[in-house]
Protein backbone atom coordinates (compact mmCIF):
# COMPACT_ATOMS: atom_id res chain seq x y z
CA UNK A 1 0.00 0.00 0.00
CA UNK A 2 1.07 3.37 -0.99
CA UNK A 3 1.40 6.09 1.39
CA UNK A 4 -1.03 8.70 0.91
CA UNK A 5 -0.35 12.50 -0.42
CA UNK A 6 -2.62 14.04 2.02
CA UNK A 7 -3.87 12.51 5.04
CA UNK A 8 -6.45 14.34 7.54
CA UNK A 9 -7.40 12.95 11.34
CA UNK A 10 -9.45 14.52 13.73
CA UNK A 11 -10.21 17.80 11.70
CA UNK A 12 -12.22 20.17 13.46
CA UNK A 13 -13.51 23.60 12.35
CA UNK A 14 -14.89 26.25 13.53
CA UNK A 15 -16.50 29.69 12.96
CA UNK A 16 -16.98 31.39 16.11
CA UNK A 17 -19.40 29.46 18.10
CA UNK A 18 -20.56 27.50 15.30
CA UNK A 19 -18.54 24.34 14.59
CA UNK A 20 -18.44 23.13 10.93
CA UNK A 21 -16.26 20.30 11.11
CA UNK A 22 -17.21 17.73 13.53
CA UNK A 23 -13.79 14.85 13.65
CA UNK A 24 -13.28 14.40 10.39
CA UNK A 25 -10.88 11.51 8.99
CA UNK A 26 -9.89 11.06 5.19
CA UNK A 27 -6.75 10.36 2.88
CA UNK A 28 -6.18 10.45 -0.43
CA UNK A 29 -3.80 8.17 -2.39
CA UNK A 30 -1.06 9.74 -5.05
CA UNK A 31 -2.91 10.27 -8.98
CA UNK A 32 -6.01 9.39 -7.51
CA UNK A 33 -9.26 11.80 -8.03
CA UNK A 34 -10.76 11.97 -4.92
CA UNK A 35 -14.78 13.70 -4.40
CA UNK A 36 -16.45 15.12 -1.60
CA UNK A 37 -19.86 15.42 -1.92
CA UNK A 38 -22.39 17.03 0.58
CA UNK A 39 -25.02 19.81 0.77
CA UNK A 40 -24.96 23.33 0.94
CA UNK A 41 -23.60 23.92 4.83
CA UNK A 42 -22.17 20.31 5.37
CA UNK A 43 -18.22 21.80 5.13
CA UNK A 44 -16.81 21.05 2.16
CA UNK A 45 -15.56 24.58 1.50
CA UNK A 46 -14.14 24.41 4.77
CA UNK A 47 -12.53 21.18 4.46
CA UNK A 48 -11.00 22.45 1.48
CA UNK A 49 -10.02 25.75 3.20
CA UNK A 50 -8.35 23.88 6.05
CA UNK A 51 -6.17 21.98 3.85
CA UNK A 52 -4.57 25.03 2.08
CA UNK A 53 -4.36 26.46 5.64
CA UNK A 54 -6.63 29.46 4.89
CA UNK A 55 -8.30 28.82 8.12
CA UNK A 56 -7.46 27.88 11.66
CA UNK A 57 -8.44 24.01 12.48
CA UNK A 58 -7.67 21.65 15.27
CA UNK A 59 -6.50 18.22 14.25
CA UNK A 60 -3.83 16.84 11.79
CA UNK A 61 -3.08 17.80 8.57
CA UNK A 62 -0.24 15.75 6.62
CA UNK A 63 1.36 16.23 3.54
CA UNK A 64 3.17 13.36 1.98
CA UNK A 65 4.04 12.28 5.61
CA UNK A 66 4.62 15.72 7.43
CA UNK A 67 2.27 18.12 9.46
CA UNK A 68 0.92 21.33 7.61
CA UNK A 69 -1.70 22.36 9.75
CA UNK A 70 0.74 25.39 11.29
CA UNK A 71 2.03 26.22 8.20
CA UNK A 72 0.72 29.67 6.25
CA UNK A 73 -1.15 29.35 3.06
CA UNK A 74 2.32 30.19 1.06
CA UNK A 75 4.04 27.53 2.19
CA UNK A 76 1.55 25.15 2.10
CA UNK A 77 1.88 26.29 -1.95
CA UNK A 78 5.38 25.58 -1.87
CA UNK A 79 4.64 22.00 -0.39
CA UNK A 80 2.56 20.96 -3.57
CA UNK A 81 -0.94 22.10 -2.91
CA UNK A 82 -2.70 24.35 -5.12
CA UNK A 83 -6.37 25.20 -4.71
CA UNK A 84 -9.16 26.64 -6.55
CA UNK A 85 -11.33 28.44 -4.70
CA UNK A 86 -15.19 28.78 -5.38
CA UNK A 87 -16.61 31.08 -8.05
CA UNK A 88 -13.72 33.37 -8.51
CA UNK A 89 -10.37 31.88 -8.75
CA UNK A 90 -8.90 34.66 -11.58
CA UNK A 91 -7.33 37.83 -11.14
CA UNK A 92 -9.94 39.59 -13.32
CA UNK A 93 -7.74 42.72 -13.96
CA UNK A 94 -4.73 41.03 -14.97
CA UNK A 95 -4.63 39.80 -18.41
CA UNK A 96 -4.94 36.00 -18.79
CA UNK A 97 -1.23 35.47 -19.10
CA UNK A 98 -0.16 37.63 -15.89
CA UNK A 99 -2.51 35.15 -14.55
CA UNK A 100 -0.62 31.84 -15.63
CA UNK A 101 2.13 33.70 -14.53
CA UNK A 102 1.21 34.79 -10.71
CA UNK A 103 0.19 31.19 -11.09
CA UNK A 104 3.96 30.49 -11.27
CA UNK A 105 4.83 32.91 -8.45
CA UNK A 106 6.42 30.18 -6.69
CA UNK A 107 8.75 28.82 -9.05
CA UNK A 108 12.05 29.76 -9.99
CA UNK A 109 12.89 27.33 -12.95
CA UNK A 110 13.13 27.83 -16.69
CA UNK A 111 9.51 25.99 -17.86
CA UNK A 112 7.24 28.33 -17.16
CA UNK A 113 7.27 29.31 -20.24
CA UNK A 114 6.71 25.69 -21.35
CA UNK A 115 4.11 25.47 -18.84
CA UNK A 116 2.13 28.24 -20.33
CA UNK A 117 1.76 26.77 -23.44
CA UNK A 118 0.76 23.07 -22.09
CA UNK A 119 -2.16 25.17 -20.30
CA UNK A 120 -2.88 26.88 -23.84
CA UNK A 121 -2.80 23.38 -25.48
CA UNK A 122 -5.54 21.92 -22.82
CA UNK A 123 -7.59 25.42 -23.17
CA UNK A 124 -7.05 26.62 -26.82
CA UNK A 125 -9.53 29.70 -25.90
CA UNK A 126 -7.22 30.94 -23.15
CA UNK A 127 -5.15 31.42 -25.77
CA UNK A 128 -7.39 33.08 -28.05
CA UNK A 129 -7.89 35.42 -25.23
CA UNK A 130 -4.06 35.47 -23.74
CA UNK A 131 -3.69 39.62 -23.49
CA UNK A 132 -7.78 39.83 -22.41
CA UNK A 133 -8.40 40.74 -18.72
CA UNK A 134 -9.23 37.94 -17.27
CA UNK A 135 -12.46 39.79 -16.35
CA UNK A 136 -14.17 40.02 -19.32
CA UNK A 137 -13.81 36.22 -20.15
CA UNK A 138 -17.22 34.41 -19.58
CA UNK A 139 -17.85 32.40 -16.63
CA UNK A 140 -16.29 28.82 -18.29
CA UNK A 141 -13.27 30.01 -20.00
CA UNK A 142 -12.59 31.53 -15.95
CA UNK A 143 -12.74 28.56 -14.45
CA UNK A 144 -10.78 27.04 -17.36
CA UNK A 145 -8.35 29.69 -16.31
CA UNK A 146 -8.93 29.62 -12.47
CA UNK A 147 -7.59 25.91 -13.15
CA UNK A 148 -4.91 26.72 -15.38
CA UNK A 149 -3.75 29.11 -12.65
CA UNK A 150 -3.70 26.95 -10.08
CA UNK A 151 -1.69 24.00 -12.48
CA UNK A 152 1.09 26.79 -13.04
CA UNK A 153 2.41 25.54 -9.83
CA UNK A 154 3.27 22.31 -10.94
CA UNK A 155 0.73 20.69 -8.04
CA UNK A 156 1.18 17.19 -6.90
CA UNK A 157 -2.36 18.13 -5.46
CA UNK A 158 -4.97 20.15 -6.78
CA UNK A 159 -7.90 20.85 -4.44
CA UNK A 160 -11.11 21.97 -6.35
CA UNK A 161 -14.04 24.12 -4.86
CA UNK A 162 -17.24 23.23 -7.20
CA UNK A 163 -15.52 23.66 -10.39
CA UNK A 164 -19.06 23.20 -11.89
CA UNK A 165 -20.87 25.94 -10.12
CA UNK A 166 -23.08 28.22 -12.51
CA UNK A 167 -21.82 26.57 -15.84
CA UNK A 168 -23.73 24.96 -18.85
CA UNK A 169 -23.96 21.58 -18.20
CA UNK A 170 -22.11 20.90 -21.64
CA UNK A 171 -18.90 23.59 -20.74
CA UNK A 172 -19.24 21.61 -17.70
CA UNK A 173 -18.76 18.24 -19.37
CA UNK A 174 -15.57 19.57 -21.20
CA UNK A 175 -14.28 20.95 -18.10
CA UNK A 176 -14.30 17.47 -16.05
CA UNK A 177 -13.27 15.49 -19.23
CA UNK A 178 -10.39 17.90 -19.04
CA UNK A 179 -9.37 17.24 -15.62
CA UNK A 180 -9.52 13.55 -16.11
CA UNK A 181 -6.79 14.22 -18.96
CA UNK A 182 -4.64 16.42 -16.79
CA UNK A 183 -4.86 13.59 -13.93
CA UNK A 184 -3.53 10.86 -16.35
CA UNK A 185 -1.19 12.94 -18.73
CA UNK A 186 0.67 15.03 -15.66
CA UNK A 187 -0.10 12.73 -12.91
CA UNK A 188 -1.29 15.43 -10.70
CA UNK A 189 -3.26 14.05 -7.19
CA UNK A 190 -7.12 15.84 -7.50
CA UNK A 191 -9.48 16.29 -4.60
CA UNK A 192 -12.95 17.63 -5.84
CA UNK A 193 -15.75 19.07 -3.85
CA UNK A 194 -18.65 18.81 -5.76
CA UNK A 195 -22.17 19.37 -5.33
CA UNK A 196 -22.83 17.75 -9.12
CA UNK A 197 -22.36 14.00 -7.69
CA UNK A 198 -23.21 12.40 -11.18
CA UNK A 199 -20.56 13.93 -13.38
CA UNK A 200 -18.08 13.69 -10.41
CA UNK A 201 -18.47 10.14 -9.40
CA UNK A 202 -18.01 9.55 -13.39
CA UNK A 203 -14.22 10.43 -13.02
CA UNK A 204 -13.64 10.09 -9.49
CA UNK A 205 -11.47 6.83 -7.62
CA UNK A 206 -13.18 7.21 -4.24
CA UNK A 207 -16.20 9.62 -2.86
CA UNK A 208 -16.85 10.72 0.43
CA UNK A 209 -20.07 12.31 1.53
CA UNK A 210 -20.16 15.10 4.10
CA UNK A 211 -23.32 15.90 6.02
CA UNK A 212 -23.26 18.09 8.47
CA UNK A 213 -19.79 18.30 8.71
CA UNK A 214 -18.80 14.72 9.39
CA UNK A 215 -18.33 11.51 7.02
CA UNK A 216 -21.27 9.66 6.37
CA UNK A 217 -20.39 7.26 3.73
CA UNK A 218 -16.96 6.57 1.56
CA UNK A 219 -16.23 4.52 -0.58
CA UNK A 220 -14.79 3.69 -4.34
CA UNK A 221 -16.78 5.89 -7.20
CA UNK A 222 -19.13 3.25 -8.50
CA UNK A 223 -20.03 1.61 -5.35
CA UNK A 224 -20.87 5.33 -4.22
CA UNK A 225 -23.09 5.48 -7.56
CA UNK A 226 -25.14 2.67 -6.77
CA UNK A 227 -25.90 3.72 -3.20
CA UNK A 228 -29.26 3.79 -3.09
CA UNK A 229 -28.92 6.51 0.10
CA UNK A 230 -26.55 8.24 -2.05
CA UNK A 231 -28.80 8.32 -5.42
CA UNK A 232 -31.63 9.44 -3.63
CA UNK A 233 -30.22 12.49 -2.00
CA UNK A 234 -27.68 13.97 -4.47
CA UNK A 235 -28.42 11.97 -7.78
CA UNK A 236 -32.04 12.14 -7.71
CA UNK A 237 -33.18 9.05 -8.88
CA UNK B 1 -4.09 85.35 -23.88
CA UNK B 2 0.05 86.03 -22.22
CA UNK B 3 -1.75 85.53 -19.12
CA UNK B 4 -3.76 82.40 -19.87
CA UNK B 5 -0.68 80.75 -21.33
CA UNK B 6 1.17 81.94 -17.67
CA UNK B 7 -1.69 80.71 -16.31
CA UNK B 8 -0.79 77.17 -18.07
CA UNK B 9 2.32 77.09 -16.86
CA UNK B 10 1.99 77.61 -13.33
CA UNK B 11 -1.13 74.70 -13.32
CA UNK B 12 1.67 72.80 -15.23
CA UNK B 13 4.42 73.14 -12.33
CA UNK B 14 2.11 72.57 -9.36
CA UNK B 15 -0.27 70.12 -11.37
CA UNK B 16 2.90 68.17 -11.46
CA UNK B 17 3.97 68.11 -7.93
CA UNK B 18 0.20 66.89 -6.81
CA UNK B 19 0.32 64.41 -9.31
CA UNK B 20 3.75 62.92 -7.42
CA UNK B 21 1.61 62.56 -4.32
CA UNK B 22 -1.31 61.38 -5.84
CA UNK B 23 0.62 58.85 -7.46
CA UNK B 24 2.14 57.67 -3.91
CA UNK B 25 -1.71 57.29 -2.97
CA UNK B 26 -2.61 55.62 -5.98
CA UNK B 27 -0.26 52.93 -5.56
CA UNK B 28 -2.01 51.92 -1.66
CA UNK B 29 -4.91 52.34 -3.25
CA UNK B 30 -4.93 49.81 -5.99
CA UNK B 31 -3.70 47.30 -2.88
CA UNK B 32 -5.61 47.78 -0.69
CA UNK B 33 -8.41 50.26 -1.99
CA UNK B 34 -7.40 52.72 1.10
CA UNK B 35 -6.52 56.12 1.25
CA UNK B 36 -3.43 56.62 3.30
CA UNK B 37 -3.91 60.42 4.94
CA UNK B 38 -0.58 60.08 6.16
CA UNK B 39 0.90 60.24 2.52
CA UNK B 40 1.54 63.60 2.61
CA UNK B 41 3.56 63.70 6.20
CA UNK B 42 5.51 61.05 4.88
CA UNK B 43 6.54 62.61 2.13
CA UNK B 44 7.43 66.41 4.00
CA UNK B 45 9.07 64.32 6.21
CA UNK B 46 11.19 62.46 3.83
CA UNK B 47 11.91 66.17 2.13
CA UNK B 48 13.03 67.22 5.93
CA UNK B 49 15.52 64.72 5.95
CA UNK B 50 16.68 65.73 2.64
CA UNK B 51 17.42 69.32 3.84
CA UNK B 52 19.09 68.13 6.29
CA UNK B 53 21.32 65.63 4.66
CA UNK B 54 22.21 68.43 2.17
CA UNK B 55 22.60 70.66 5.16
CA UNK B 56 25.43 68.18 6.51
CA UNK B 57 27.46 68.70 2.84
CA UNK B 58 25.68 65.64 0.85
CA UNK B 59 25.54 66.72 -2.67
CA UNK B 60 21.71 67.60 -3.24
CA UNK B 61 20.65 64.52 -5.54
CA UNK B 62 22.41 61.91 -3.35
CA UNK B 63 20.52 63.76 -0.80
CA UNK B 64 17.35 63.03 -2.63
CA UNK B 65 18.18 59.41 -3.29
CA UNK B 66 18.63 58.66 0.60
CA UNK B 67 15.95 60.66 1.52
CA UNK B 68 13.71 58.47 -1.07
CA UNK B 69 15.38 55.10 0.65
CA UNK B 70 14.69 56.71 4.35
CA UNK B 71 11.66 56.95 3.59
CA UNK B 72 10.82 53.88 1.93
CA UNK B 73 12.54 52.06 5.16
CA UNK B 74 10.13 54.55 7.26
CA UNK B 75 6.82 53.37 5.52
CA UNK B 76 8.14 49.69 5.11
CA UNK B 77 8.42 49.83 9.55
CA UNK B 78 5.08 51.59 9.78
CA UNK B 79 3.48 48.94 7.81
CA UNK B 80 4.56 46.90 9.72
CA UNK B 81 3.85 47.46 13.03
CA UNK B 82 0.51 49.95 12.29
CA UNK B 83 -1.16 48.28 9.35
CA UNK B 84 -0.40 44.76 9.21
CA UNK B 85 -2.28 43.41 11.76
CA UNK B 86 -5.32 44.95 11.04
CA UNK B 87 -7.83 43.06 8.75
CA UNK B 88 -7.15 44.59 5.16
CA UNK B 89 -10.91 44.61 4.53
CA UNK B 90 -12.33 46.51 7.12
CA UNK B 91 -11.27 50.24 5.82
CA UNK B 92 -12.45 52.51 9.01
CA UNK B 93 -9.82 51.62 11.64
CA UNK B 94 -7.21 52.05 9.05
CA UNK B 95 -7.95 55.45 7.94
CA UNK B 96 -7.89 56.51 11.91
CA UNK B 97 -4.37 54.69 11.80
CA UNK B 98 -3.35 56.75 8.60
CA UNK B 99 -5.29 59.79 10.31
CA UNK B 100 -2.78 59.05 13.29
CA UNK B 101 0.08 58.58 11.75
CA UNK B 102 -0.56 61.86 9.79
CA UNK B 103 -0.67 63.84 13.10
CA UNK B 104 2.22 61.93 14.46
CA UNK B 105 4.67 62.62 11.55
CA UNK B 106 3.58 66.22 11.37
CA UNK B 107 4.74 66.41 15.29
CA UNK B 108 7.92 64.82 14.89
CA UNK B 109 8.78 66.95 11.78
CA UNK B 110 7.71 70.15 13.87
CA UNK B 111 10.13 69.08 17.15
CA UNK B 112 13.03 68.13 15.05
CA UNK B 113 13.05 71.24 12.54
CA UNK B 114 10.39 73.68 14.33
CA UNK B 115 8.05 75.43 12.13
CA UNK B 116 10.03 78.16 10.85
CA UNK B 117 10.09 78.01 6.81
CA UNK B 118 13.37 76.86 5.70
CA UNK B 119 14.61 77.26 2.03
CA UNK B 120 15.17 74.05 0.36
CA UNK B 121 18.24 73.32 -2.30
CA UNK B 122 17.44 74.07 -5.55
CA UNK B 123 17.00 70.75 -7.19
CA UNK B 124 16.76 72.37 -11.10
CA UNK B 125 18.49 74.63 -12.57
CA UNK B 126 16.99 78.04 -12.27
CA UNK B 127 15.93 80.83 -14.53
CA UNK B 128 13.76 80.37 -17.60
CA UNK B 129 13.33 77.90 -20.27
CA UNK B 130 11.20 80.06 -22.49
CA UNK B 131 10.38 83.81 -22.67
CA UNK B 132 7.42 85.16 -24.74
CA UNK B 133 6.60 89.03 -23.98
CA UNK B 134 5.76 88.43 -20.16
CA UNK B 135 4.75 84.58 -20.34
CA UNK B 136 7.74 82.78 -18.52
CA UNK B 137 8.10 79.12 -18.66
CA UNK B 138 10.68 78.26 -16.16
CA UNK B 139 13.34 75.35 -16.03
CA UNK B 140 11.62 74.35 -12.27
CA UNK B 141 8.01 73.51 -14.33
CA UNK B 142 9.72 71.69 -16.92
CA UNK B 143 11.86 69.65 -14.38
CA UNK B 144 9.03 69.11 -12.20
CA UNK B 145 6.70 68.10 -14.94
CA UNK B 146 9.74 65.52 -16.55
CA UNK B 147 10.26 63.94 -13.43
CA UNK B 148 6.70 63.19 -12.71
CA UNK B 149 6.68 61.47 -16.07
CA UNK B 150 9.53 60.02 -15.61
CA UNK B 151 8.66 58.59 -12.08
CA UNK B 152 5.45 57.35 -14.07
CA UNK B 153 7.49 55.33 -16.44
CA UNK B 154 9.25 53.60 -13.68
CA UNK B 155 6.54 52.72 -11.73
CA UNK B 156 4.60 51.53 -14.69
CA UNK B 157 7.84 49.89 -15.44
CA UNK B 158 7.97 48.01 -12.09
CA UNK B 159 4.38 47.09 -11.92
CA UNK B 160 3.96 45.64 -14.79
CA UNK B 161 7.63 43.84 -15.95
CA UNK B 162 8.87 42.63 -12.74
CA UNK B 163 7.60 39.57 -10.78
CA UNK B 164 7.17 41.18 -7.50
CA UNK B 165 5.01 43.85 -9.70
CA UNK B 166 2.95 41.13 -10.71
CA UNK B 167 2.75 40.11 -7.59
CA UNK B 168 1.61 43.45 -6.40
CA UNK B 169 -1.30 43.70 -8.82
CA UNK B 170 -2.42 40.41 -8.30
CA UNK B 171 -2.58 41.18 -4.36
CA UNK B 172 -4.77 44.37 -5.65
CA UNK B 173 -6.92 41.83 -7.85
CA UNK B 174 -7.43 39.00 -5.49
CA UNK B 175 -6.50 38.78 -2.03
CA UNK B 176 -7.54 35.47 -1.84
CA UNK B 177 -6.36 33.59 -5.14
CA UNK B 178 -2.82 35.32 -4.13
CA UNK B 179 -2.51 33.97 -0.85
CA UNK B 180 -3.37 30.91 -2.71
CA UNK B 181 -0.86 31.40 -5.63
CA UNK B 182 2.10 31.39 -2.78
CA UNK B 183 2.38 35.30 -2.40
CA UNK B 184 3.35 36.45 0.71
CA UNK B 185 0.46 39.44 0.98
CA UNK B 186 2.24 41.37 3.96
CA UNK B 187 5.95 41.90 2.41
CA UNK B 188 4.04 43.05 -1.08
CA UNK B 189 1.89 45.47 0.29
CA UNK B 190 4.94 46.53 2.39
CA UNK B 191 6.85 46.61 -0.90
CA UNK B 192 3.92 48.97 -2.11
CA UNK B 193 4.00 51.01 0.94
CA UNK B 194 7.84 51.49 0.64
CA UNK B 195 7.66 52.38 -2.98
CA UNK B 196 4.95 55.06 -2.43
CA UNK B 197 6.58 56.73 0.18
CA UNK B 198 9.92 57.10 -2.00
CA UNK B 199 7.91 58.60 -4.74
CA UNK B 200 5.98 60.90 -2.40
CA UNK B 201 9.34 61.84 -1.06
CA UNK B 202 10.64 62.91 -4.61
CA UNK B 203 7.35 65.01 -4.82
CA UNK B 204 7.67 66.64 -1.88
CA UNK B 205 11.52 67.39 -2.42
CA UNK B 206 10.10 69.00 -6.05
CA UNK B 207 7.45 70.61 -4.56
CA UNK B 208 9.94 72.19 -1.60
CA UNK B 209 12.45 72.79 -4.26
CA UNK B 210 9.78 75.56 -6.43
CA UNK B 211 11.60 78.68 -6.15
CA UNK B 212 8.76 80.20 -4.49
CA UNK B 213 8.02 78.01 -1.56
CA UNK B 214 10.09 77.01 1.53
CA UNK B 215 9.99 73.62 3.71
CA UNK B 216 8.21 73.34 7.05
CA UNK B 217 6.33 70.62 8.60
CA UNK B 218 2.54 71.85 7.59
CA UNK B 219 3.26 72.24 3.66
CA UNK B 220 2.28 69.36 2.49
CA UNK B 221 -1.40 70.49 3.80
CA UNK B 222 -3.13 72.14 1.11
CA UNK B 223 -0.80 69.63 -1.21
CA UNK B 224 -2.53 66.60 0.51
CA UNK B 225 -6.03 68.14 -0.65
CA UNK B 226 -5.28 68.85 -3.73
CA UNK B 227 -3.55 65.28 -4.04
CA UNK B 228 -6.55 63.51 -2.90
CA UNK B 229 -8.38 65.44 -5.05
CA UNK B 230 -6.18 64.96 -8.50
CA UNK B 231 -6.33 60.80 -7.54
CA UNK B 232 -9.45 60.67 -7.07
CA UNK B 233 -10.50 63.05 -10.34
CA UNK B 234 -8.00 60.62 -12.99
CA UNK B 235 -9.14 57.32 -11.32
CA UNK B 236 -8.05 56.09 -8.03
CA UNK B 237 -6.50 53.05 -9.37
CA UNK B 238 -4.51 54.45 -12.31
CA UNK B 239 -1.08 55.71 -12.42
CA UNK B 240 -1.29 57.79 -15.43
CA UNK B 241 -4.87 59.20 -14.06
CA UNK B 242 -3.13 60.66 -11.45
CA UNK B 243 -1.31 62.89 -13.81
CA UNK B 244 -4.14 63.82 -15.59
CA UNK B 245 -6.19 64.54 -11.90
CA UNK B 246 -2.47 66.38 -10.77
CA UNK B 247 -2.80 68.69 -14.45
CA UNK B 248 -6.55 69.26 -14.05
CA UNK B 249 -6.21 70.35 -10.44
CA UNK B 250 -3.60 72.50 -11.31
CA UNK B 251 -5.24 73.93 -13.98
CA UNK B 252 -8.33 74.61 -11.83
CA UNK B 253 -6.29 76.01 -9.40
CA UNK B 254 -4.75 78.69 -11.45
CA UNK B 255 -6.91 79.25 -14.16
CA UNK B 256 -10.49 79.00 -13.78
CA UNK B 257 -9.88 80.77 -10.14
CA UNK B 258 -8.23 83.61 -12.82
CA UNK B 259 -10.92 83.51 -15.11
CA UNK B 260 -13.98 83.12 -13.24
CA UNK B 261 -14.53 86.45 -11.62
CA UNK B 262 -17.34 85.14 -8.60
CA UNK B 263 -14.46 82.50 -7.59
CA UNK B 264 -13.03 84.33 -4.85
CA UNK B 265 -8.91 83.36 -4.75
CA UNK B 266 -9.75 81.69 -1.40
CA UNK B 267 -11.83 79.27 -3.10
CA UNK B 268 -9.63 77.47 -5.04
CA UNK B 269 -9.54 74.96 -2.83
CA UNK B 270 -13.41 74.01 -2.89
CA UNK B 271 -13.20 74.89 -6.80
CA UNK B 272 -11.15 71.85 -6.99
CA UNK B 273 -13.36 69.71 -5.40
CA UNK B 274 -16.14 71.30 -7.04
CA UNK B 275 -15.00 70.02 -10.69
CA UNK B 276 -14.27 66.69 -8.79
CA UNK B 277 -17.79 66.19 -8.19
CA UNK B 278 -18.42 66.86 -11.59
CA UNK B 279 -16.19 64.36 -13.36
CA UNK B 280 -17.08 61.84 -10.79
CA UNK B 281 -20.60 62.28 -11.25
CA UNK B 282 -20.24 61.77 -14.95
CA UNK B 283 -17.77 59.28 -14.97
CA UNK B 284 -17.85 57.33 -11.57
CA UNK B 285 -14.22 55.56 -11.55
CA UNK B 286 -12.77 58.70 -12.77
CA UNK B 287 -10.92 59.50 -16.02
CA UNK B 288 -8.48 56.72 -16.31
CA UNK B 289 -9.81 54.44 -13.63
CA UNK B 290 -10.61 50.70 -14.01
CA UNK B 291 -14.45 50.29 -14.25
CA UNK B 292 -15.88 46.81 -13.19
CA UNK B 293 -15.19 44.68 -16.54
CA UNK B 294 -17.22 41.50 -14.70
CA UNK B 295 -19.16 39.27 -16.82
CA UNK B 296 -21.47 37.16 -15.06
Amino acid sequence: MTSPILHVENLKATYGPVQVLHSINFSVFPKEIVVVLGANGAGKTTTLRSISGMIETSGTIQLNGEATHNLTPSEIVRRGVAHVPQGRGTFPELTVEENLKVGAFIRTDKDIKTDIEICYENYPVLFERKTQMAGSLSGGEQQMLAVSRALMSRPQLLLMDEPSLGLAPQIVEDLFTRFVAINQDQGTTMLIVEQNAQLALDIANRGYVLESGQISVEGKAEELINDDAIRRAYLGA
Amino acid sequence: MDLFLQRVFDALTNGSTYALIAVAMVLIFKATTLINFAQGEQAMLGAFVVLQLWNWGIPMWWAVTIGMVFSGILAAGLERVFIRKFDPADHLPLVIITLGLFLVLNAVAAIIWRFDPQSFPQLFPSGNAFTYNNVRLSWYSIFAFGSCVLVLFVLQTLLTKTKVGLAFRAVSSNLESSRLSGIKIGPTLQFGWALAAAAGTLGASIYAANPVLQIEPSMMLRALIFSVTAAALGGLDSLWGALIGGLTIGFVQSVVVQYIPFIPNEMSLSAAVVVLLIVLTLRPSGVLGTRAVERV
